[in-house]
């Protein structure tokens, strides 16, 4: 309880940081209550309510709000829904890389040798393709677009970080007096890995892990806008912006609000993972 | 030295190995390309011929023996799409990639140092605010949006610059915009705070005690400190501006690798997917490669194991 005050207490010193926070609360009760936001059904067809303008603009009026797209659906009910799915895939595909990277950079660092070296060049192989060229390739290929190939396929492009962040910090701590003692003490490896290095490890990884929800939301978003990622009838912030770019020229909004909601989104993520970075850090007297 | 670098020469050949594995079980996976390729009223029987004069019918093993030598000699195999060498092909698209990551690179460098070198000068001023808004912003924004928002300005609404295609400088404008955007963002901030970690350090005291002017310690003394982390985020970025530009290169229609990959994959022409894609890790590896040398050279402190 304490820790928590502390928390917020050192949170409402840094405007961005209370700025990020606010945002990423913001975008979580969107997602959880699309249902009772929505004003209307994301894909119910309206023929006779066709790219309707904002209601502030002429021919507009409130019971659309944002607008409708060419098929008549509301564009603010579909960007609610649409927070979900990004939420969904980039909580999960940040999860899954952390796990994956956290025990491949743990075993890399603490190991060394042989078992190293695979993992790093495998690293390396990885790295050296452009993620989103990674993923577009196999989503492709694999003709399946479901949310859990999804979450596994910018999982597959984002371990690498993490086992390489991982890998440096447990080096560096490798080195350390404590960990010396504990092994001279006949501590095993376990202990040593969970006891000593992996509490170290925590605030790096949080920092990166935050970032990386961020990153997966726009790797998402871009495949979904190249039509390999979510699938109608699901609804994605990417695809919807992808649906608008046709009608740029005469329905400018129906391409203009999923986009901005993507910045905001990943504006206030990062905004948190800087100031998480700054209290976390410790050099700094954080928390 | 000369024995890291060495060791990062022959540290290649495996991930050259594992990545060549990758892109084959990819290929792999995609499955029979027969079927595209014959048309449609073939038989078995001359889909089975096409699959033996392939070497499909083999086991996965020997098959990417197989593709490996090919590889060697240069061979990366024929696009049944456009019925020309694979590599040729590739070679054909790359100075376009060349073009407008270079100009984007180049632009994003100078944008990228001049706004992370000032902000850091004037410090907490309403200046750096500025720059660091600019910064936050372009990270937070996807890049194809910014691509359509730039071309509902300056396209439709302004109509000063073509919507898409190449050929002349104009077409080149707005792309390279959208990239410059997306890539100085993620430079500022580093030139930033580590111009201010420069200038707080002992011997760019010592140069202002000596009298010399403002302008002669920040660029002669401070600058050269930061190029270090400029020329790691450089070439992470290279090869992502190569390769990885292919959803801006989609939408404004520039002839890249990265349209070449999308619209092979898309018409699964694996051939052309397998070389495009191996270019691009080629590229990755060798800018890595260079920037390692170049941090030797500019910083004759760091040591090498």
């Amino acid at each position: 309880m304490k820790q928590i005050k502390r928390f917020f207490k050192l949170l409402l010193r840094s405007s961005t940081g209370t700025a990020g926070m606010v945002i990423v609360i913001l975008i979580c009760l969107c997602a959880v209550f699309a249902g009772q936001l929505a004003p209307h059904d994301p894909n119910a067809m309206d023929l006779t309510n066709m790219t309707k303008p904002p209601a502030w603009m002429e021919g507009g009026d409130w019971s659309h709000v944002l607008g409708t797209d060419n098929l008549g659906r509301d564009i603010l009910s579909r960007m609610l829904y649409g927070s979900q799915i990004s939420l969904v895939v980039g909580i999960l595909a940040t999860l899954t890389s952390g796990a994956v990277g956290m025990v491949l950079g743990l075993v890399s660092g603490y190991y060394g040798g042989v078992t190293d070296h695979v993992i790093m060049r495998v690293a390396d192989a990885f790295y050296a393709i452009p993620g989103i060229l990674l993923a577009l390739v196999t989503l492709m290929v694999f003709k399946s677009s479901g949310i859990v190939t999804l979450v596994l396929v910018i999982a597959a492009i984002s371990w690498v970080q993490y086992a390489r962040l991982i890998r440096s910090e447990v080096l560096r701590l490798k080195g350390k007096e404590f960990v010396k003692a504990s092994k001279t003490l006949g501590a095993s490896s376990g202990y040593i890995i969970f006891h000593h290095i992996l509490p170290n490890v925590w605030p790096s990884f949080i920092v990166v892990s935050t970032m990386s929800v961020a990153g997966s939301i726009i790797t998402e978003a871009s495949l979904s806008f190249l039509g390999v990622g979510i699938q109608a009838p699901l609804i994605s912030w990417g695809g919807m912006l992808s649906d608008g770019r046709v009608l740029l020229a005469t329905h400018w909004w129906v391409a203009t609000f999923p986009g901005i909601m993507i910045t905001v989104a990943i504006l206030g993520i990062t905004f948190l993972g800087n100031w998480l970075r700054d209290v976390l850090d410790p050099h700094n007297k954080g928390l | 030295m000369g024995r890291y670098l060495l060791k990062r020469v022959v540290q290649i050949i495996p991930v050259l190995l594992i990545l060549t594995l990758i892109i084959f079980c990819l290929v792999y996976v995609a499955g029979d390309p027969v079927a595209l390729m014959l048309p449609p009223e073939a038989g078995e029987q001359a889909k089975a011929a096409l699959r033996e004069a392939l070497g499909l019918d083999k086991p996965f093993y020997e098959q990417f023996f197989i593709y490996i030598g090919n590889l060697l000699r240069g061979d990366f195999g024929t696009s049944y799409q456009y019925n020309q060498d694979a590599l040729s092909l590739v070679l054909e698209r790359m100075p376009y990639s060349l073009q407008l990551a270079g100009v984007s690179l180049a632009c994003s460098v100078v944008v990228g140092i001049v706004l992370g070198v000032a902000a850091a000068h004037f410090r907490n001023s309403p200046f750096d605010l500025l720059v660091n808004g600019f910064a936050a912003l372009g990270q937070a924004l996807p890049g194809f949006w910014v691509a359509i928002m730039l071309i509902l300005l300056f396209a439709v609404k302004l109509q000063l610059l073509p919507v898409s295609g190449s050929g002349t400088w104009q077409n080149l404008v707005l792309p390279a915009a959208t990239l410059t955007l997306v890539t100085s963002a993620k430079i500022i901030p580093l030139v930033r705070s580590n111009m201010i970690e420069v200038m707080q350090q002992d011997y760019i005291r010592t140069a202002r005690s000596k009298g010399l002017r403002g302008s002669t310690v920040v660029f002669k003394h401070a600058f050269k400190n930061t190029l270090v982390p400029v020329i790691t985020i450089i070439a992470m970025q290279l090869p992502t501006l190569i390769g990885g530009a292919l959803i801006t290169e989609t939408i404004f229609a520039w002839p890249g690798l990265g349209m070449l990959i999308y619209r092979g994959v898309a018409n699964l022409d694996m051939t052309v997917v397998q070389a495009g894609v191996m270019a691009v890790a080629l590229i990755t590896i060798v800018a890595n490669l260079i920037s390692d040398i170049a941090y030797c050279i500019i910083d004759p402190t760091i040591k090498y194991q």
